[in-house]
């Protein structure tokens, strides 16, 4: 296309470098292996397989397994110098995403804490 | 393809970290459009951490162990799955331009997709006819604003997948269109990644 093939390009996410065949098979082993999670979620938080306190925290390993088996399998996000920008930028967007989630829970939970004395006098 | 060999090359000549001049159109555009499907991402995260706020602020009205039902999310789940498996299938059909098969995943990626939105649509109009709409309680607001939104990508997706299906026939496999379709895949496997936080947040947490 451009003619220099010396250089290595950076991959675009989404786009598998391997053979037409070996993305055929990369997506129908990211295929199983997404149903395989999703099924033991059900079965994690439908039985008791689990110790009960700890459902939701194995529901959470769960689904970040299957996200990376959809990052990896579908997105074709690897650990290759073409992909750096790619994961650089995943990255920054999981902090945000990490800062966001755990930061409104954490402040919520500590006013609610807080605020005990004056939730008993509120209409519910 | 212009990916060479990653054994023949040094690496420190990758492009976008300085060495062997810009990057192709194709690599811009996906990276591009990557960065928007993470500022997307970002955008959910508030709704997730609205729900995971307000989850327990029921007001006395339904939660969600009464109101969902697992049969349904789960083939929610799986309708979403494999039509990000055709979605992929076909776009590697359209990379090695064979348009009819192309048009079949299409077609199937539009069938499994159009399922999941009956599907969430009708639990919708069911939990608003029940009385447990967005207004009832803190947390149906939040469920319905995190989950709506999902589905509100869902139906863009299917709009931005009749288009593309529309530009396939109309102008062919050109770079500009295969483009388009990259970008338009990369839409769709995020949907399915977001799908996983709703079906772990919403609906597992919430039954067990």
């Amino acid at each position: 296309m451009d003619g220099d093939d010396r250089v290595l390009d950076d991959r675009n996410p989404g786009v598998a470098p391997e053979e037409p065949t070996a993305s055929v098979l990369s997506y129908t082993a990211g295929l199983g292996l997404a149903i395989l999670a999703t099924i033991a979620s059900f079965v994690v938080s439908q039985t008791n397989l689990l110790w009960p306190p700890g459902v939701p925290v194995g529901l959470v390993v769960l689904a970040f397994a299957q996200i990376g088996v959809h990052l990896v399998f579908f997105l074709h996000l690897g650990s290759g110098p073409d992909n750096t920008n790619n994961i650089l930028a995943l990255a920054f967007g999981l902090l945000i995403v990490f800062l966001v989630i755990t930061g409104s829970v954490w402040i919520i939970a500590n006013l609610n804490a807080n605020m005990m004395g004056m939730l008993i006098n509120m209409p519910r | 393809m212009t990916v060479a060999t990653i054994e023949a090359v040094p690496t420190e000549l990758a492009r976008g970290r300085g060495g062997g001049g810009p990057a192709p159109t194709r690599i811009v555009v996906a990276y591009g459009f990557w960065i928007f499907i993470l500022s997307d991402i970002v955008m959910f995260s508030g709704l997730f951490a609205a729900y995971a706020v307000l989850s327990g602020n029921t007001a006395g009205g339904p939660t969600g162990a009464e109101l969902f039902n697992l049969r349904n999310v789960f083939i929610e789940t799986m309708c979403l799955l494999f039509s990000s498996y055709t979605c992929g299938l076909g776009a590697l059909s359209a990379e090695r331009r064979q348009r009819d098969r192309f048009l079949v995943f299409a077609a199937f990626t539009f069938g499994l997709g159009a399922a999941f939105l009956f599907i969430e649509i009708s639990e919708f109009a069911g939990m608003v006819s029940k009385g447990a709409g967005p207004s009832r309680s803190g947390f149906l607001s939040a469920f319905f604003a995190l989950v709506g939104m999902h589905g509100a990508h869902v139906t863009s997706g299917l709009i931005w997948l009749v288009y593309m299906v529309a530009q396939v026939v109309a102008k062919g496999l050109r770079p500009h269109v295969l483009r388009r379709l990259l970008c338009f895949s990369l839409f769709w496997h995020a949907l399915d990644i977001i799908w996983i936080g709703v079906l772990t947040l919403v609906y597992l947490m919430g039954v067990a």
